[in-house]
């Protein structure tokens, strides 16, 4: 027994002082200073890891807009079709995507001239180009291929991945301290959540991780320089113009007077309605070509801004022939299918341009930072988003301090009077339950938020019942008569059963919240779970070693117990 | 020794019928003012949803020279924000604003229409002067992860549900653990009834208070479970009626002092715990009182009724007095006392029944 005493009180002295250490102590030599008092609170506020409602910063939830993503993919099937036909001299009618989003339908629809040759349309397109994603049917002379769920789903979890990394490597370039960027919601949802401590205007980050930053440089369909660009009034009219003409795109363009002649500055007319431009498709040249891109001040003067780019040297060399072909010829600018400026091509250009407009210092060099961490592969929406002020998150602590600890007073209080010796050896056990969860949570490095304090206080709760189980049962064991080493014995070994069962079943409740629970949820999972299994050896293992103890002391005849 | 309760003898299981009666009323008022709500012309909805699951903005806002509701509203209404409410807290410099979603479905779906109410906020606010209104924090959700966070709330809750029945199922039986699931949805609804009566607002914190509350109340019905099935063990040609009893007698001061004890501390959370707490300690508040008193009204008596039918069914052959043990089941339960075919059938737990064959 009193060999078994011994090895009770090492461990959990070892256990108490690791707590406290982690706790308290600084990660690493500690020195005469971490033991005063503004050591320890300053080593605890290092230590413990707040979540964002008590520390203050941005919560978003953005979501990838994966029907876009499978949508563009589509239609640049159409391309690739036209174009291997091209290329192969297959006789095809008629090239076209037929996407209805809200369906989930992404269908490439291909007409065959001559319906007796449409299988071999069939293989040589699938010979030459990929569509793994779709499975193919014919009928008549018709070829449709339809994306298949399974195809959907691992392109949207594709789309996903890679917006989260052009994300991560966006706010790397801008300095968030301490992000946390990670997939969010269910699966198919399509959701990421960063979070941003101490963040409290979050705008232009937003703006920043937004911002698709899809450039693309097509040609201008229309008249050519010394002309002036062809546009159109309205969308309708753009479309009319070009009707029948394969490779076409209709773009909004906010229009300026692009120079018809070298050396003229542009005119730029907030107030100009939107016009409309054709240009050919596919483009020339797409944002995942460049090599960089910078903003400088603009050589029109008047404080612009604008960005210049050079592109990768395989893009460069078809960029240069193309450009030496197109004299004279107007070239758009795309920036997420809006013309940002069209100028003319005045020579050859091999490897550099600008993107210019109304830009300021900010915008061109958030600008120029997306583009070089390259487009995003489909818009991004904000579903949430939430900022917590410093001074409130402080607030919240200080109310969530101040009832955990009235609340606790009370529970020491009743606790000393009503189970006097013993009422001592719970309210010890409490103390060390609390220790050792917050020194778990620090071990884990898991956030203490709101809805944790929420669980840390029902830990508590459930650590006073396991208590008064003990010792309602240890007094019914000594009113049936029992010696005192008998009925505590008795007494822990029945209760034991019980805390045993209640735990458990709290501990799977919040496994499935942890599972399947937010965010917020899962605070209170962790602190709860994590409360719950101190309890175990703080309110039986630790408690009932203090009784041990006790009774040793008193020698084997002890009579009475204060309980 | 200075005990509460010493040697109670109550018989808890004869007041079930209007105990479970009152339960049900008490049920109904709540489910009632729900459905009341929800169908009056021009009522409330049945939930006073907060941002978290209806989607919207909520702006927690300190002035330095507080204006007045009406001045807020209307400055929020100048900026093409109509219908907002404004609800002050109990520092006086701290002010919260509720912004309805902005924009229609459609749109939210097509852009990013978080942002338009807490940009439209802010520039309202910041019509009370430089530098008056400071925007402490910021809570926008969009109409689909509003959707999503409500749908999930209530997914995740029933998921904890089922994991909870299979425990109980496996420890003891599934009329066990039937029973304590059932008496944890009484708990969750007549809480929800207390919400919607009075319209308090019911954010993401309720939900993890609810989930505390499921939590509370299977701990308390399983202490007394457990006393139930040790009693079994002991005496195993007592009947379910008298054993459940005097389980519920046992563990009755254990009961009030835990209960008591949680009670006091959700007491001061209701008291210090803040405005940001408030829905979360007034859902905790009423779940203790709730889910203690549940365990002694529904889940005991729901447990011996379930045993007393099983066993009725089991042994209508062999007694036939037996076989009306379910509706009778009072009387019945103690005129059957002594009878091992009772036991045998109560009797939680595969191993003893093994060990008895």
């Amino acid at each position: 027994m009193k060999k078994n005493l011994t090895a009770r009180f090492v461990i959990i002295l070892l256990v108490t002082v690791g707590s406290l250490y982690a706790v308290v102590g600084p990660r690493r030599m500690p020195r005469v200073s971490d033991f005063t008092w503004g050591g320890i609170k300053q080593n605890m506020s290092e230590n413990i890891r707040l979540g964002l409602d008590l520390r203050g910063g941005s919560h978003l939830v953005m979501q990838v807009q994966v029907p876009q993503y499978l949508k563009r993919l589509t239609e640049n099937n159409v391309i690739a079709v036209q174009e291997a036909a091209k290329a192969a001299s297959l006789q095809i009618k008629e090239a076209r995507a037929d996407v209805d989003i809200n369906a989930g339908r992404y269908n490439l629809v291909v007409a065959a001239a001559d319906a007796s040759k449409v299988n071999e349309v069939r293989d040589e397109l699938q010979r030459r180009i990929d569509l793994s994603p779709y499975s193919d049917s014919v009928s008549g002379d018709t070829i449709t291929w339809t994306m298949t769920p399974t195809a959907q789903r691992a392109l949207g979890d594709q789309a996903v991945e890679q917006g989260m990394q052009i994300i991560d490597s966006r706010i790397n370039a801008v300095g968030v301290a301490e992000p946390t960027l990670q997939r969010h919601g269910a699966t198919g949802a399509h959701q990421i959540l960063l979070q941003m401590p101490g963040e409290r205007d979050p705008q232009r980050i937003k703006n920043l991780l937004a911002g698709e930053s899809r450039l693309e440089l097509a040609k201008v369909v229309g008249s050519t320089s010394p002309m002036p660009i062809t546009t159109y009034d309205t969308k309708e009219a753009a479309e009319a113009a070009v009707a029948g003409q394969p490779n076409r795109r209709v773009l909004p363009y906010a229009e300026r007077d692009e120079p018809t002649a070298a050396g003229e500055a542009p005119q730029t007319d907030p107030n100009a309605p939107t016009r409309w431009v054709v240009v050919e498709n596919p483009p020339v040249v797409t944002g995942d070509q460049l090599r960089s891109a910078e903003a400088s001040e603009g050589r029109a003067g008047g404080g612009g801004y604008e960005i210049n780019f050079s592109l990768k040297p395989a893009a460069a060399e078809k960029f240069g022939q193309w450009t030496a072909a197109n004299v004279n010829a107007y070239m758009a600018i795309v920036l997420n299918d809006r013309v940002q400026s069209a100028p003319f091509i005045k020579s050859q250009i091999t490897d550099s341009g600008q993107i210019t407009g109304s830009f300021t210092e900010q915008s061109a060099k958030d600008l120029a930072l997306t583009l070089r961490s390259g487009a995003l592969p489909a818009p991004l929406v904000y579903l949430e988003e939430r900022t917590v002020g410093p001074s409130l998150g402080a607030d919240s602590i200080r109310s969530g301090v101040i009832a955990s600890i009235a609340g606790l007073i009370m529970v020491v209080l009743f606790m000393v009077i009503y189970y006097r010796g013993a009422g001592v050896n719970a309210v010890i056990a409490l103390l060390l339950n609390m220790i050792i969860t917050i020194a778990a949570l620090v071990v884990f490095d898991a956030a203490l938020t709101l809805p944790g304090i929420a669980g840390l206080i029902l830990g508590i709760g459930m650590a006073v019942d396991s208590n008064v189980l003990i010792f309602e049962r240890i007094r019914e064991e000594l009113e049936t008569g029992k010696t005192v080493a008998s009925s505590v014995e008795q007494g822990f070994n029945r209760a034991f059963l019980t805390i045993i069962d209640t735990h458990v079943t709290t501990i799977v409740a919040a496994l499935f919240l942890f599972i399947f629970g937010t965010t917020l949820i899962r605070g209170f999972a962790v602190t709860l779970t994590l409360g719950l299994l101190a309890n175990l050896f703080s309110a039986v293992y630790v408690s009932r070693t203090i009784f041990i103890w006790l009774l040793s002391r008193k020698g084997r005849r002890a009579e009475t117990l204060s309980i | 020794m200075f005990r509460i309760l010493r040697n109670v003898q109550i018989d808890w299981l004869a007041w079930r019928r209007p105990i479970l009666l009152a339960s049900a009323l008490i049920l109904l008022a709540g489910l009632g003012s729900a459905v009341a709500r929800q169908a009056s012309p021009g009522g409330t909805d049945s939930f006073n949803l907060g941002v978290d699951f209806k989607g919207g903005t909520l702006l927690t806002v300190r002035f330095k020279q507080r204006p007045s509701d009406d001045q807020i509203r209307s400055a929020l209404a100048a900026k093409g924000v109509p219908d907002s409410q404004v609800q002050s807290t109990e520092k006086p410099d701290i002010v919260l604003v509720k912004l309805p979603r902005q924009g229609s479905e459609q749109e939210a779906l097509a852009e990013a229409q978080v942002d338009i109410g807490a940009a439209r906020g802010a520039e309202a606010l910041a019509t009370f002067g430089e530098g008056n209104a400071t925007i402490e924090s910021t809570d926008a959700v969009g109409a689909v992860a509003g959707r999503a966070l409500r749908n999930q709330a209530i997914a995740v809750t029933l998921l904890a549900l089922v994991g909870v029945l299979l425990y109980i199922a496996f420890r003891f039986e599934w009329t066990y653990g039937a029973a304590a699931v059932i008496t944890v949805f009484h708990d969750v609804l007549v809480t929800l009834g207390f919400f919607s009566l009075f319209q308090w607002e019911i954010n993401l914190t309720v939900i993890a208070a609810l989930l505390t509350l499921v939590g509370f109340s299977v701990n308390d019905t399983i202490v007394t479970f457990d006393r139930v099935r040790e009693n079994l063990r002991l005496r195993r040609r007592a009947n379910i009626y008298d054993l459940t009893n005097e389980a519920i007698n046992q563990t009755l001061s254990r009961t009030i002092i835990t209960g008591g004890l949680v009670f006091l501390s959700v007491l001061a959370l209701v008291v210090f715990g803040g405005d940001v707490l408030r829905g979360f300690s007034l859902a905790l508040f009423i779940g203790v009182i709730v889910g203690t008193y549940s365990t002694i009204a529904i889940a005991t008596p729901l447990m011996v009724w379930f045993v007393q039918r099983l066993e009725g069914r089991e042994g209508r052959a062999a007694r036939p007095a037996a076989a009306a043990a379910g509706s009778g089941a009072q009387t019945q339960g103690r005129a059957a006392a002594g009878r091992p075919a009772r036991a045998r059938a109560a009797s939680p737990g595969r191993s003893q029944r093994t060990a008895r064959q």
